[in-house]
């Protein structure tokens, strides 16, 4: 991976409909998508994550804005005339067509001789692990074998750029996992740049090397899976992606004093009321009354073999939730009602933008 | 298998058999029965005022491709016959091409609209079959005669400067015959582009296919099933047309089926029109044959 910039959009905006009840899919997106990596957009379904992917594949245009592959403008380029292949949510194999023929579609209409078209074909199939299959007919095929081709085939013209759409979520639990393994594989084995739209937060956080978060057509954060999870930028983010809880207070010398009157020993950038966030994993369960914990009841806990999950509420009824290591024998544990203190890990503590 | 499932598919075998008992009772009577006859009657001899007599003759069989020439006693090539068997071929094949490039589009249309208003689309295609056969192909008659709709506003647009002389000509013939038969072409089409998936063509595109790639590469192979019923429905019922060339024809250009009534008729030679009726049967049984063949060989290949 180098920083050396693939696909650029600039100020991109989305419009479908007319007028004043035109809905914006795309709200002044601005991206750069760096050469050879794995970049993720991940939203909610209707954020404009596919929206964006569609743009930049060329099966729509922008109402706005500008998309730039390698430097040149392709805002107005048609699908058949971008180096840029897509890898459909439905595979959208060609149903009249063998696994092999699927895969040399592309190079064919590319006008590349028959020889070629022919080694090309047989590397893919080698790369999915499909060249048993390259007589058969697709629908022949079970749907992880489909996906296979539906990869071979996007792949085959070697694109600057593969797309991928939710290419995972028709696959079972087991299949999945085992395509996300096989797709991070093929990416470092062919160093073209993929960009990976899905909803599963885990899918994003296992297989990228960068995320962009979208929601209500904006993207609200990019960066490495590490700064999303740990320093996530607004709610939003700190919601979609892991647990999280939030709790309201008020800038106060060097923390946030929370409503129950404890104060959180935080860096606040910002003075007044603010929300922190903290993941349930850096809460801390400690004896009652010890110094500087805050005090709460536990009201519930949820046993996860590994972890423990505690529901907790703090004075003012602010829920919180903590997990914990389980100990061998489970000893230690909890029972509703009983009083603790809480602390959260130094450094753990995120203050958001609203 | 088990002999007690053995037994039971035998008791559905026996069944279903029963069941289409009486549906095949009747296509055997009413399709096999006068096939036989004419086949029969092809090997009579003609009777003075039509009809037949029942004496063994090959005759008939004989005139479907030869006339005697009595003046030189010997048998020649009847180009006559030739000549009308090849322009039914022709034209039938014409036909089915442009209904095809008519249809094709149409069809493409109506299976793209919502599924709500396709209905109504579809309910405008069967229109035609409300009315009469005959009356349908005296009005398209209207249209194109001299005096007709079409050439009062071609001259009226300045687009020409004489009427058209369209009656009685193969031009009319194939706008009658299109017309007609436009609707068993979109139908089957329709049926196949319905379940087409969409999303299809914007693989193609994202594979570097241009348009007409498209087109060619991944709509028309796919399609293809609906294309073949359409031409099967198209051309095997133009080859036998009867109204449509006697009345847009003026029974100057005819075709197999006028001959054919022409024998049974005015002709007074029976066994001869039978001959022909055979013949025109073998032609369409070979052209389906070819088609078919034609077919699934290009679809290995593909």
């Amino acid at each position: 991976m180098t920083d050396e910039v693939t696909i650029s959009a600039r100020n991109v905006v989305k419009a479908f409909g007319q007028g004043n009840a035109a809905v914006r899919a795309l709200d002044d997106v601005s991206l750069d998508i760096r050469k050879g990596e794995f970049f993720t957009l991940l939203g909610p379904s209707g954020c404009g994550k596919t929206t964006l992917l569609r743009l930049i594949a060329g099966f729509e245009m922008p109402t706005e804005g500008t998309i730039l592959l390698d430097g040149a403008d392709i805002t107005t380029l048609p699908p058949n005339r971008r180096p840029v292949n897509t890898v459909f949510q439905s595979y959208a194999l060609f149903p009249h067509l063998t696994v092999a023929q699927n895969v040399a579609f592309g190079l064919q209409m590319l006008g590349r001789p028959a020889p070629e078209v022919k080694a090309t074909t047989e590397r893919m199939l080698a790369l999915v692990k499909l060249e048993a299959m390259a007589g058969r007919k697709t629908s022949q095929l079970s749907g992880g074998q489909q996906q296979r081709v539906a990869l071979a085939r996007a792949l085959a013209p070697q694109p600057k750029v593969l797309l991928l759409d939710e290419p995972l979520s028709a696959l079972d639990l087991k299949l999945r996992k085992e395509m996300q393994v096989e797709l991070k594989r093929l990416q470092t084995e062919t160093g073209i740049t993929f960009v990976f739209v899905t909803h599963d937060q885990e899918e994003a956080l296992t297989m990228s090397d960068r995320i962009g978060v979208m929601s209500h057509g904006k993207l609200q954060q990019v960066g490495a899976p590490r700064d999303i999870y740990t320093r996530p930028v607004n709610r939003f983010v700190a919601s979609f992606i892991g647990e999280t809880n939030f709790l309201s207070g008020v800038t106060e010398g060097a923390g946030v004093r929370l409503p129950v009157g404890a104060v959180v020993p935080v860096d606040s950038p910002r003075a007044g009321t603010v929300t922190l966030a903290v993941r349930p994993e850096h809460v801390r369960i400690v004896a009652p009354g010890e110094a500087g914990a805050i005090p709460a009841t536990v009201t519930g806990s949820v046993y996860f073999g590994t972890d423990m999950n505690y529901q907790l509420a703090l004075a003012d009824g602010t829920e919180i939730e903590a997990c914990v290591v389980s100990g061998v024998t489970g000893e230690g544990a909890l029972s509703k009602g009983e009083q603790v203190g809480l602390r959260f890990t130094p450094g753990a503590v995120q203050v958001l933008e609203d | 298998m088990s002999p007690a499932e053995e037994a039971v598919r035998r008791e559905n075998i026996k069944s279903a058999w029963q069941l289409s008992a009486p549906a095949l009772l009747v296509l055997t009577v009413a399709a096999v029965g006068p096939l036989l006859i004419v086949l029969v009657y092809s090997f009579l001899t003609p009777g003075t005022h039509g009809n037949v007599e029942w004496v063994f003759s090959l005759e008939g069989w004989r005139g479907v491709l030869f006339d005697h020439d009595i003046f030189e006693d010997k048998l020649v090539l009847a180009d006559g016959n030739l000549t009308i068997f090849w322009r039914s071929v022709k034209l039938s094949f014409i036909t089915t091409v442009l209904t095809f490039i008519v249809g094709f589009p149409t069809a493409w249309f109506i299976a793209t609209r919502s599924p709500a208003s396709r209905a109504g689309w579809l309910f405008l295609i069967t229109i035609p079959f409300w009315t009469n056969l005959l009356i349908r192909t005296f009005a398209i008659n209207q249209i194109i005669r001299n005096e007709g709709v079409l050439n009062t506003l071609l001259l009226k647009a300045g687009l020409v400067s004489a009427p058209l002389q369209l009656t009685y000509t193969d031009t009319a013939l194939l706008i009658g015959m299109v017309y007609v038969y436009l609707p068993l072409m979109v139908l089957p089409l329709f049926a196949t582009i319905d379940r087409f998936d969409m999303r299809l063509l914007e693989a193609g595109y994202d594979l570097y296919a241009s348009r007409w790639q498209v087109l060619r590469r991944v709509i028309l192979p796919i399609i293809r099933p609906g294309i073949v019923a359409g031409s099967i429905l198209v051309f095997v019922p133009c080859l036998g047309a009867y109204v449509t060339p006697r009345i847009l024809g003026g029974g100057k250009n005819m075709m197999i089926g006028n001959f054919i009534e022409l024998q049974f008729g005015q002709g007074k030679n029976w066994p001869l029109g039978a001959a022909l009726s055979v013949t025109l049967l073998v032609i369409v049984t070979i052209a389906l044959l070819v088609y078919v063949k034609a077919i699934s060989g290009e679809r290995k290949n593909g």
